[in-house]
Parts: structure tokens; C-alpha cells; sequence
């Protein structure tokens, strides 16, 4: 009965997607209009202008343009022309960096907040003003300030996915039920091995849904990121083909940028379950 | 551009256009012939000797009432005298080694500056031992914060950008140097192609229209021409500060009904259908400048050997692109995706003048855009007047001593000579905008006789 019903559940996404490409391709195929023009000028003049072609592209130009992709992801034609592949590789790299560092400081941080009523206060009002400020805010500070567009961007995925971690860190910590606090305490267990033995494993889901909602960010992040700084990545790789008014590279791009946000997706979800248990 | 005038000779022409010394129908058939006659050491003193004859008479008009009084030949032995030319000559000759090979230069993908980027795939870096990588940029704004971050060595900019950094204006005062002009002309404002009959400027109220920048020629040159029609930029319609790559897609989607931009735009816009060129920029004031090359004043002073030798390269680079001859191969090398990721035919209709204008007519306007490196002291102080005319800059202004600071006229003078290319004799000109003689003598005049302006 379950197979039956993800096998029902495919088929009709796949029909979803039929019909959304088709609409797709009806609704941006061109009239063939081809106006009567002089020669000498038509040869001036691009595709869209003398054969009355949508300026948006069909699905099959859209395929045909991953497969160009895909086929070479790794080509180098010098500093600003970089295979799809090496661009992602550059995102990637800086996300994981970047979100790294967050988890380094998070961690340790949101377990002295929700282990300490005290500074959960005190820095209660620094977490509520700097966890709304959007990325991009953050990226003319940390280009003036760190005077290295490459760590400007990792400061940024550091800084915006922080947050989520830490807040739900301290709450997970904060949330460790009280009877087993006080087991612990009736046995006599020292500081450390309470929080390592009793609190991580109880706060550990809490921790990972809120790392989970960072990684998310962190991606999100990384594309408006590079697009600011330029030189490399995914965000960067959008933005020259912006530049270049090429609607297909645009949609080539956003499809590979929700793939690889759905594989980090995937990779802590799976964490999660490992850390899961139930009660 | 002439080689080697004899700077002895009072009737040498010193403008532009035709040739320098009137014999030869063209610049070009000038320089061959020159080149040809001239050996190297004999060329190297020559422009030697023009390079102090400029430093002793800033004035064309002193140093032909001096020659003519005491004659060309008296002239030379009385500077030989007083000064060793040879000597001279010698040090000018030795260019030090770079300090630094590997550099990197940022730029915006945008016509105006072929220059800095074909000097990278067409070897004019390698040329003077350098590794440059030339790094496509987003913006402005981030060019110049990664200039000022040391993170690029020199970039291309806007005219106005190093002139508004110098005095603090949209950003705080940094010591900015402009010793390279990259382009001249090269805009053109494009309308959506739905005004294709409202072609005069006086039924362009309520227009909204956008300019890359705040800072920039396009700003002012558009301010000018509405004013020059009795069209107040600030009242009358709404100029918006809108980046290159979007503004095709905005016209398009009817967001804005035109727009004064830097090719390759007006070119796309046309190219894809949604817009028609409604007049060059040259039309407006011919062979205004437009982009520029900037770098720090520390790296200047820092590294002088290889500030010397890229601007060397960048000066050559720009000689090159001038002629008209080299532009459909410089296209063929700056169009792919790497530079400026556009097709070849737009690029190629940009730089060799031969264009669709959106109308349904070929066009044929071999200069639409020139490269001309010289930054005349003139151009910055143009730029000074427009950016008070608009109430960017208040107060009182030393146009001259502003102009002098930021663009490097003398070190673009010697560069030029070193690398063969005859500079011009004087730093300041005077030009003609849309029928306005501009006087950089006179400033305040020409700001006063303004009837549109928000200066007090």
C-alpha cells in the first residue's frame, strides 16, 4: 500500500511537470513572424527582434543548456569563464566554510545561554536586533572593514547563519526536562559530563533542526552574496549571465541552486534522524 | 597620433583630428611616415625635447610668440644649453623593472573599457612583464572598495568617480588618481521602442528615464541635453541610477521609457528589439570622455615602476583600439564570456561604428566610440561644474587645483612619449558642448550662463 502510494505520488508529480513544460513551451514559442527587412540590417540584429521570438526561453533550450553544462562542468577559459562545476565547487567551499565557523560559535554559545538563565537575558536584546538584519546589509561593512571580498562573503554566511543555530540551541538546551536534570544531579554528575552525557543527547534534535534552518540560509545567502562580490561561485555565475540577458543560463542556474540547497537540505535531515529518539 | 612633431615648429598643430602637421591626410599616414624617418635614439630625444618645451610653456600661445620672436633654431640651442638633453633623455629611456608582476585589474563589462581588457588577451600587459588578471565586477561601488582594499592594484571607473572619491562626495575622501582616459564618446541615450515618434526631447515630460550612476558622465550629459530643451532632470521627469545589465531587461518590461548607458547597452537594446538609438552621446559634446583608469595614490608611489609600466600598457593598449583598422578583431577578443559575455555582432557594431539603429537604417559613425587616453585638466574641471550645476557639490571650489590633483595629465604626458605616442602640448582645451563653448579658464561663467541649474 505504501509503495503504491509514492508510485501514485511520482506519477503524478511527473505528470505535474509535463504539463508545466508544455504550457512552457506553448506559451514562449515564437510567432515566425519575419518581417520584411533589409538584409544588411537584419544581419545587425538579434533573434528575438527579426523573427518575432519570445525573449524568454522554451524548456528545450533550457535542456539543451544543462546538457552543455553537465557535459564540461569544469572548464577554465580564464577568470571570469568558469565551468559550472568549479563555480559550484567555490560556493560550496565558501558556505561550508562559512557555516562552519557559525557552528563553531553557536554551539558553544547556545549552550551557555540555555544553561544560564543570566546571559540568556543579557544577550537576549543583542540576538533579537542583529538576527533580522538582512545579508546584504552586513556585505558593504565587511567589505570595508575585512578588506577581502572572499572572507567579506564567508562573513556573511557566518553571520547569517548564526542565529537559527543559537537560538535554537539555547533552546534546546534551555528545554532538557527537569527530572533528568535532577537524576543527574542525585547521582552527583560533574558540570561537563551533565552537559556532554545528559543535555547534548537531549537537546541534540533541537541543535540539528536549528542547523538545519542555518544551511538553509547559508545558501540563500551565498547567491546574493556572490553576486555582489563577483570573481567566483554560483551568485556570481547568475550574475554575468544576467548581464549577458541570458534568460536560459538564469534558469539553468536556479535549477542547479535548488538542487545542490535540496542535497544540504537532505544531508542534515539525515543527521537528524541519527540524533532523534524517541521518548 | 603624431609621433614625433618637431616642437621647435610654431605652426604645429596641436588639436586633434586630420593629422598634426597637416601634410598627411590622416593620423595614421602621419605616423608611418614618421616612423619611418626617424630612428629610435634621434625619437627618444625628440620627445624628449617635446616633453620640456611643454614643462617651459604650458601655453601654446607663449611658446609661438617665443619661437616666432627668436626662431626655432636659437630656441633649441638655448634649451641645450641650460639643459642636458641627452642626460634627460637617458633617464627617460630606463624604465626599472616592475616591483611586482602579478597585479590584478577590475572592470565592468561594458565597451568603454576594451582598453584595459583586450590589454590581457591581446599581450599588451605581458608586453611590459606583467601578470595581470583582469577581474569582472559587479559595480561601482564594489570596484572602488576593492580598489581602496588593495585587493585590486587599478580599475576601471567612471570620469567623475575619481574626482568625486578625491573630494569626498557619496563616500569619504580617499586620495584617488585618474592618470588614464579610457574612452571618449561611446553613449548613446535609447528609447523604448514605443516612443520611436516622440523624437523631440521637449515631449519628454513625465519620462522616466535611468543612467548607470550617480556619478558619471551619463548623469550629466543626459541633465545637460533635457536642460538644453527646456526639460528641468530633477522636475520634469525621473532620472534613476539603475545598473548597465538591467537596463535593457527594464526597458523592456516598460519600467523606464529610455536611458543614457555605455555600450554595449544601447547596442542590446536594439539587438533584442525593445529599443532604438535616439542619439549618440558625441552628438551631444563630441569626444567627451567617459571611463577611466584609476588606481590609488599609493600604488603610485608605492610601486612606480609597475604603475609605470601597466599604465604603459594600458596607454599602448589604448592607441591601439583607437584605430579603426584593429576594432572588429579587439570585438572578436573582448566579446566572449570571459570579458564581456555578449554577442560578437553587438560588440563589433558597438566599436566599428557601422550600427542598426532600431529604426530599420544602417548607420555609419566610424567614431561613435574613440579611445583617448590623455586626461585633460579641462575634462575634470567640465565635470566639477556639472557636479555643482546639480547641487552634488556646495560651496566654494578650486576647479583647477581639484582638476590638477586627481587627473595625472603630466604622468599620462610621459607615458605617452615613452611609448611613442605623441601627447598633447597643453593639459587644458577648450571644447564644445551642444553649441556652448566651455572655457576651463572660466568656469563660473560657463555655470552662471545656465538657465536650468540648482547651484546658488
Amino acid at each position: 500500500m505504501r509503495a503504491s502510494l509514492s508510485a501514485r505520488a511520482g506519477l503524478v508529480s511527473a505528470l505535474l511537470l509535463l504539463a508545466f513544460l508544455l504550457v512552457w513551451h506553448l506559451g514562449v514559442a515564437g510567432t515566425g513572424r519575419t518581417e520584411a527587412m533589409d538584409p544588411e540590417y537584419a544581419a545587425l540584429m538579434g533573434q528575438s527582434a527579426t523573427t518575432g521570438r519570445s525573449a524568454m526561453p522554451g524548456p528545450l533550450d533550457v535542456g539543451a543548456t544543462i546538457w552543455r553544462h553537465l557535459r564540461d562542468p569544469f572548464y577554465d577559459r580564464g577568470p571570469n569563464d568558469k565551468g559550472l562545476g568549479i563555480q559550484l565547487a567555490h560556493s560550496v567551499a565558501r558556505v561550508g566554510l562559512g557555516y562552519l565557523l557559525a557552528v563553531l560559535v553557536a554551539l558553544p554559545l547556545g549552550f551557555l545561554i540555555g544553561m544560564s538563565p543570566l546571559m540568556s537575558r543579557a544577550l537576549d536584546p543583542f540576538i533579537q536586533v542583529l538576527k533580522p538584519v538582512s545579508p546584504l546589509a552586513w556585505m558593504p561593512l565587511a567589505l570595508y572593514t575585512i578588506k577581502d571580498s572572499g572572507l567579506s562573503a564567508i562573513f556573511v554566511i557566518f553571520i547569517c547563519s548564526l542565529w537559527p543555530m543559537l537560538i535554537n540551541t539555547a533552546f534546546g538546551v534551555a528545554g532538557t526536562r527537569r527530572e533528568w536534570l535532577n537524576v543527574a544531579r542525585t547521582l552527583e554528575v560533574g558540570p561537563l559530563r551533565r552537559a556532554f552525557t545528559v543535555i547534548l543527547p537531549a537537546a541534540a534534535p533541537t541543535i540539528l533542526t536549528g542547523m538545519r534552518i542555518s544551511i538553509g540560509i547559508a545558501w540563500l545567502v551565498i547567491v546574493a552574496a556572490e553576486m555582489l562580490v563577483g570573481g567566483t561561485g554560483i551568485g556570481y555565475f547568475v550574475w554575468n549571465e544576467w548581464n549577458n540577458l541570458s534568460i536560459t543560463n538564469v534558469i539553468t542556474s536556479i535549477l542547479v541552486i535548488g538542487l545542490v540547497g535540496m542535497v544540504l537540505d537532505q544531508l542534515l535531515a539525515r543527521a537528524q534522524r541519527l540524533v532523534t529518539f524517541p521518548e | 597620433m603624431a609621433l614625433f612633431d618637431d616642437p621647435f615648429d610654431a605652426r604645429r598643430r596641436l588639436r586633434r583630428g586630420g593629422c598634426a602637421c597637416g601634410a598627411h591626410e590622416s593620423q595614421a599616414a602621419h605616423d608611418a611616415a614618421a616612423a619611418a624617418e626617424a630612428p629610435a635614439e634621434a625619437r627618444a630625444e625628440r620627445l624628449v625635447e617635446g616633453a620640456v618645451m611643454r614643462a617651459l610653456f604650458p601655453r601654446d600661445a607663449t611658446r609661438r610668440a617665443f619661437l616666432a620672436a627668436v626662431g626655432a633654431g636659437a630656441a633649441a640651442a638655448a634649451l641645450r644649453e641650460v639643459l642636458p638633453i641627452g642626460f634627460v633623455t637617458e633617464a627617460f629611456a630606463q624604465a626599472g623593472a616592475p616591483e611586482r608582476k602579478d597585479l590584478k585589474v577590475g572592470f565592468i563589462p561594458i565597451t568603454c573599457a576594451t582598453p584595459i581588457i583586450m590589454a590581457a588577451p591581446m599581450g599588451f600587459y605581458a608586453k611590459q612583464g606583467l601578470a595581470v588578471e583582469v577581474v569582472k565586477t559587479a559595480g561601482w561601488a564594489v570596484i572602488r572598495d576593492k580598489t581602496l582594499s588593495k585587493e585590486y592594484d587599478a580599475a576601471h571607473m567612471l570620469a567623475p568617480m575619481p574626482i568625486a572619491i578625491s573630494l569626498g562626495i557619496g563616500s569619504t575622501p580617499q586620495p584617488y588618481t585618474m592618470p588614464a582616459v579610457e574612452n571618449v564618446n561611446g553613449q548613446a541615450i535609447t528609447l523604448s521602442v514605443k516612443h520611436k515618434d516622440r523624437r523631440d526631447p521637449k515631449s519628454w515630460k513625465g519620462f522616466r528615464l535611468a543612467v548607470p550612476f550617480d556619478y558619471s558622465m551619463h548623469n550629466y550629459l543626459l541633465r545637460y541635453y533635457l536642460a538644453e530643451h527646456g526639460i528641468d532632470p530633477d522636475t520634469d521627469v525621473q532620472i534613476r541610477a539603475v545598473p548597465p545589465p538591467e537596463l535593457v531587461a527594464n526597458l523592456r518590461a516598460e519600467n523606464i521609457d529610455g536611458f543614457l548607458a555605455p555600450d554595449p547597452v544601447n547596442q542590446r537594446a536594439v539587438y533584442d528589439g525593445v529599443g532604438f538609438i535616439h542619439l549618440l552621446s558625441k552628438e551631444i559634446w563630441d569626444r567627451h570622455p567617459c571611463c577611466a583608469f584609476a588606481a590609488s595614490q599609493a600604488f603610485a608611489t608605492e610601486t612606480p615602476n609597475t604603475y609605470a609600466a601597466l599604465l604603459r600598457a594600458i596607454i599602448e593598449a589604448t592607441a591601439y583600439a583607437s584605430k579603426p583598422e584593429n576594432r572588429k578583431e579587439i570585438a572578436a577578443q573582448i566579446a566572449p564570456a570571459n570579458y564581456l559575455n555578449q554577442p560578437v555582432t553587438v560588440v563589433e557594431q558597438v566599436l566599428t561604428g557601422t550600427f542598426a539603429d532600431g529604426l530599420g537604417s544602417v548607420r555609419r559613425v566610424p567614431d561613435r566610440i574613440d579611445f583617448d587616453a590623455f586626461p585633460w585638466h579641462s575634462f575634470a574641471v567640465w565635470i566639477l561644474t556639472q557636479m555643482k550645476r546639480w547641487g552634488q557639490v556646495k560651496g566654494d571650489l578650486d576647479y583647477r587645483a581639484v582638476a590638477e590633483k586627481v587627473y595625472r595629465a603630466t604622468d599620462a604626458a610621459k607615458l605617452m612619449a615613452q611609448a611613442g605616442l605623441n601627447p598633447p602640448a597643453a593639459t587644458s582645451k577648450t571644447f564644445v558642448v551642444m553649441g556652448r563653448t566651455f572655457d576651463p579658464d572660466r568656469p563660473k561663467e560657463y555655470l552662471d550662463s545656465f538657465a536650468i541649474r540648482r547651484a546658488s
